[in-house]
């Protein structure tokens, strides 16, 4: 019952975060319902037992992540979104249809193609930062070593390109 | 035997001649040029010679004489020889086309003289000689059509010899189509042969097909005659494909004289004798045959009537001889139609020379219209054609009496023939005798109504004295196409030929006065060598019994017959054209509509020109060039390259540099993938 | 005892307005943060399916992705203040040089 009830909160923030997002016109805006997104999406991970990533989405993505995207923001002075009106006729015919579509269809394939659609308990996968370790240095320590190399790369990447000219 | 004939020489010695002629001949002098050809010619004609006199040597059981160079094709087991043959057959043809040939090349020296293209003309005619050579020489029918394609040719080669007039190139061109829907007959009748009888070696057909028995009804052999004979209509300017001959008398006369008289328009009837055993087995071909020959004597005897051009008559006159050639070999009677072969080939021959060197004596006139009492003028070449004309009309002693009667009394009394037969070709023979002394009346006799006088010009029907300015030759019926380039300049005085071109006129009169005389029919007291020598080759039956008296009194009356309608030809002709010159006014007057039907060739030309060629030239500009051509494989090309110019004018918009309808596309694709991997692929 | 297709549906809609915001928006840092939000409904669907079945591999995979994500986001944040410098504007339909 407290399951429902904690899911439902969470979801409504998340969807309402996300709607929010599309309707802000100020990106300062936008960036803080995206922050809210990524909170009750945590509370998400909670609710499925996985404690590491939901503290990892916490400290990277709306840690980290949002804040360089604020810090951006600020550092472009960007403003409120201007109208041009140079839209795009493709985006519109083409990309509403489409994430009607592609929503409806990724729900219906979701539920659809999932054999068994068994209910999932609180804490059901239950995934500590020390099951997460081994699997990281266990099976998958290849692609762990290698976003360490693409990591660095980034941070090369991202100071090249944001290098003042002169 | 121990001395071959060396068969091959006679074709090749023309040959060599043909090469040198045509490809150093511009750089040599006409001297050069003469000396090359004739010596082609002579040569052949030399060594034509040597082999009749081998030929006489040679053993019955030697005969037919074959010599063979390898082989030409093979295919499985069927193959073809580069063969020739000699038997009596050939060697009567051989002599004619090899002794006529060369006194034409003496007579062309003279009458080319002064025209351009000297070496052209004489690398053409040696060009001939060699195909017809060939032609007769083959003992195969595959060789044979060699040389039956290679006179065509040759023959369109020098017809339209002139070729910067329109009219001269345009009928060597019909004079070539019209022979090649008749080759289609015969290539077909070759196909069949080869289908039946896996060769086409005359002596390997001719030994198989006697073994087969006499058709009663249609069946392969006499598929096979009337497709040979489709062939013979087309080379043999016979009904329906005699469109060609008249036309092609814009050739110079020497062509004219040598290729559409005496030797090429002969090689049909050569065919269907050499073909003879098919054609014996083949009865309703053979009936096809005479009926053709004796329709298309009948025929282009009354257009002769009415011409007006001296060639054009004569052209005329060799379809109707032709036709009589036909209807001898239709009525079985093949040694007459040979027979008659020979003797046309000479006074035919003559007659086109004669008439050359009366052309040339006006400088260039061809309408008789404005001829007349030349006989004055030009007493040699009026002796010479003299003697042709009482041979063609078929007066005794003269050679044509000897050949033509033959297939008249032949036509009568054949087992393949009937009174029909006989009934239409003396019909013909009174209407040749007619318009060969109107010729002769209105050329030679007379006052001359040539371009001395000037006068008004008179349309419609031309039997008219009166002249007409020579330069103003406007008929719808003659068609005055002159065979040279001489202008009529305003010879007041006709003058003779030299000798170089009148030699040859003599020599051919000797011969057609006594060319006859070795067919001298038992009747009258001879023993006819011709036909007993060309027996062995087209006879079927066992040898004739002593023929009796009685039918020896019939023969003799029906040649008196023919000798009455010979004189009731003269006679006429005298009253017309000479006597009461007013009657051919009154009479093609009085025969109104009709007078102008035949004088304008039953416009066989203008239907042929409404039902094949207007059609085949509209069929082929609009639905062939329009339609399929420029429409459709040309629009298809287009269409597609201007679909495909569509095509990416239509992907251009993708690339608009506009970076949302990326998103867009980028998302329509993350769909369409989703959609793929849902429904068709990774479960 | 929330069914699992709960999530999923959440999953699914949270993609469908990043994806929306991806073709509507016209701020470019908007757009990159609609990236975000697809990437994150990603996610969830992994953990997710990992409570499902039991297997810890969908963890350990949404690690990887933010990682990704992370450098992604770095690199495109500098790239987008290199462009702000050149065409001094962010909006996306301006950065049209390769217009026809």
């Amino acid at each position: 019952m407290v399951h429902y009830l904690l899911f439902f909160i969470f979801a409504a923030l998340a969807v309402a975060g996300a709607i929010n997002l599309l309707a802000q016109k100020h990106p300062i805006a936008s960036a803080l319902s995206l922050i809210v997104v990524m909170g009750s999406l945590a509370g998400e991970y909670m609710l499925l037992g996985a404690e590491f990533v939901a503290v990892i989405q916490v400290i990277v993505y709306a840690g980290a992540i949002m804040v360089l995207f604020v810090f951006v923001i600020m550092l472009l002075n960007a403003g409120v979104e201007e109208r041009s009106g140079r839209g795009s006729r493709v985006a519109v015919i083409f990309g509403f249809p489409a994430m009607l579509a592609l929503g409806i269809l990724l729900a219906w394939a979701l539920i659809e193609r999932n054999p068994a659609n068994a209910p999932v308990g609180v804490g059901a996968m239950y995934g500590p930062a020390r099951s997460i370790a081994q699997q990281l240095f266990r099976p998958y320590l290849l692609p762990f070593e290698i976003t360490s190399v693409l990591i660095l790369i980034a941070i090369m990447g991202a100071v090249v390109l944001a290098r003042r000219e002169d | 035997m121990h001395t071959t004939m060396q068969l091959w020489l006679i074709p090749i010695l023309p040959l060599a001649g043909c090469a040198i002629n045509g490809l150093f001949g511009r750089r040599y002098s006409n001297v050069m040029v003469t000396l090359v050809a004739l010596l082609g010619s002579g040569a052949a004609f030399a060594w034509a010679l040597v082999v009749a006199m081998r030929f006489a040597a040679l053993s019955a059981s030697a005969i037919p004489y074959n010599e063979s160079y390898g082989t030409w094709l093979r295919a499985g087991d069927f193959s073809v020889p580069f063969g020739l043959m000699v038997d009596q057959l050939t060697l009567v043809m051989l002599l004619v086309v090899t002794g006529v040939g060369f006194l034409i090349h003496i007579y062309s020296v003279g009458y080319m003289a002064h025209e351009g293209g000297y070496y052209r003309f004489f690398s053409y005619l040696n060009l001939f000689m060699f195909f017809m050579l060939t032609l007769v020489l083959a003992n195969n029918y595959l060789l044979m059509f060699v040389g039956w394609e290679g006179v065509g040719l040759a023959s369109y080669l020098l017809i339209g010899f002139f070729f910067v007039r329109d009219s001269a190139a345009s009928a060597g061109k019909k004079a070539f189509i019209v022979n090649r829907i008749g080759d289609f007959g015969f290539l077909i009748a070759l196909f069949l042969l080869i289908r039946q009888f896996n060769t086409l070696t005359f002596a390997a057909i001719f030994s198989h097909v006697s073994d087969l028995p006499v058709e009663q009804h249609a069946g392969l052999l006499t598929a096979v005659g009337m497709l040979l004979m489709v062939g013979a209509c087309g080379k043999s300017a016979q009904l329906p494909l005699y469109v060609w001959l008249p036309d092609a008398m814009e050739g110079p006369t020497p062509v004219s004289a040598l290729i559409h008289a005496a030797t090429m328009v002969t090689a049909g009837v050569y065919m269907v004798t050499r073909s003879n055993p098919i054609f014996y087995r083949a009865p309703d071909a053979l009936l096809m045959v005479a009926v053709i020959g004796t329709l298309t004597a009948l025929f282009a005897a009354t257009i002769g009537i009415t011409q007006n051009d001296i060639k054009r008559v004569l052209a005329y006159s060799t379809v109707s001889q032709l036709g009589y050639m036909f209807m001898g070999a239709g009525v079985a009677a093949f040694s007459a139609g040979i027979f008659h072969l020979m003797t046309h080939a000479f006074f035919k021959a003559l007659l086109f020379l004669g008439a050359g060197s009366v052309i040339h004596a006006l400088g260039g006139e061809q309408d008789m219209r404005n001829m007349g009492g030349l006989r004055r003028y030009i007493p040699y070449t009026f002796w010479t054609m003299t003697a042709a004309t009482f041979a063609i009309a078929g007066f005794f002693p003269f050679a044509g009496f000897f050949s033509k009667d033959e297939i008249l009394w032949q036509a009568l009394s054949s087992e393949h023939g009937s009174t029909w037969f006989w009934a239409i070709g003396a019909l013909t023979a009174f209407i040749t005798s007619f318009y060969m002394f109107r010729l002769w009346f209105m050329t030679f006799f007379g006052e001359y109504r040539g371009a001395a006088q000037a006068g008004s010009e008179h349309g419609g029907h031309g039997h008219h004295v009166p002249s007409g300015d020579s330069h103003t030759v406007a008929h719808a019926s003659s068609g005055t196409a002159h065979g040279s380039t001489h202008e009529a300049q305003g010879h007041h005085t006709p003058h003779e030929s030299p000798w170089v071109m009148l030699g040859p006129l003599v020599v051919l009169a000797i011969l057609s006065v006594i060319g006859g005389w070795i067919g001298w029919p038992q009747a009258i007291g001879g023993s006819n060598h011709f036909e007993h020598f060309l027996a062995p080759v087209v006879s079927f039956h066992a040898e004739q019994a002593a023929v009796s008296e009685v039918e020896h009194g019939k023969e003799l009356l029906f040649a008196a017959i023919s000798l009455v309608l010979a004189f009731a030809g003269l006679f006429f002709a005298w009253l017309f054209y000479y006597k009461r010159r007013d009657l051919p006014e009154k009479a093609s007057a009085w025969f109104g509509m009709v007078y102008r039907l035949v004088r304008d060739k039953y416009r066989i030309d203008e239907l042929y020109a409404a039902l094949f060629v207007q059609p085949l030239i509209n069929g082929s500009s609009k639905l062939l060039w329009r339609g399929i051509d420029v429409g459709t494989i040309d629009g298809a090309i287009n269409a597609s390259a201007r679909g495909a110019q569509e095509v990416s004018d239509g992907m251009r918009h993708m690339q608009s540099g506009n970076i949302r309808s990326y998103a867009g596309w980028i998302a329509l694709g993350a769909v369409a993938i989703v959609i793929y991997m849902l429904v068709v692929g990774a479960r | 005892m929330v069914p699992l297709s709960y999530y999923l549906v959440l999953s699914a809609v949270l993609f469908a307005c990043g994806v929306a915001g991806f073709l509507i928006k016209r701020n470019i840092i908007t757009i990159f943060m609609s990236i975000e939000l697809m990437l994150n409904a990603v996610n969830l669907s992994f953990v997710a399916f990992a409570a499902q079945w039991k297997l810890l591999d969908g963890q350990v995979f949404v690690f990887f992705v933010m990682v990704v994500a992370a450098a992604e986001s770095a690199v495109g944040l500098a790239i987008i203040i290199a462009v702000f410098r050149t065409r001094q504007t962010l909006n996306v339909d301006r950065v049209n040089l390769l217009k026809l």
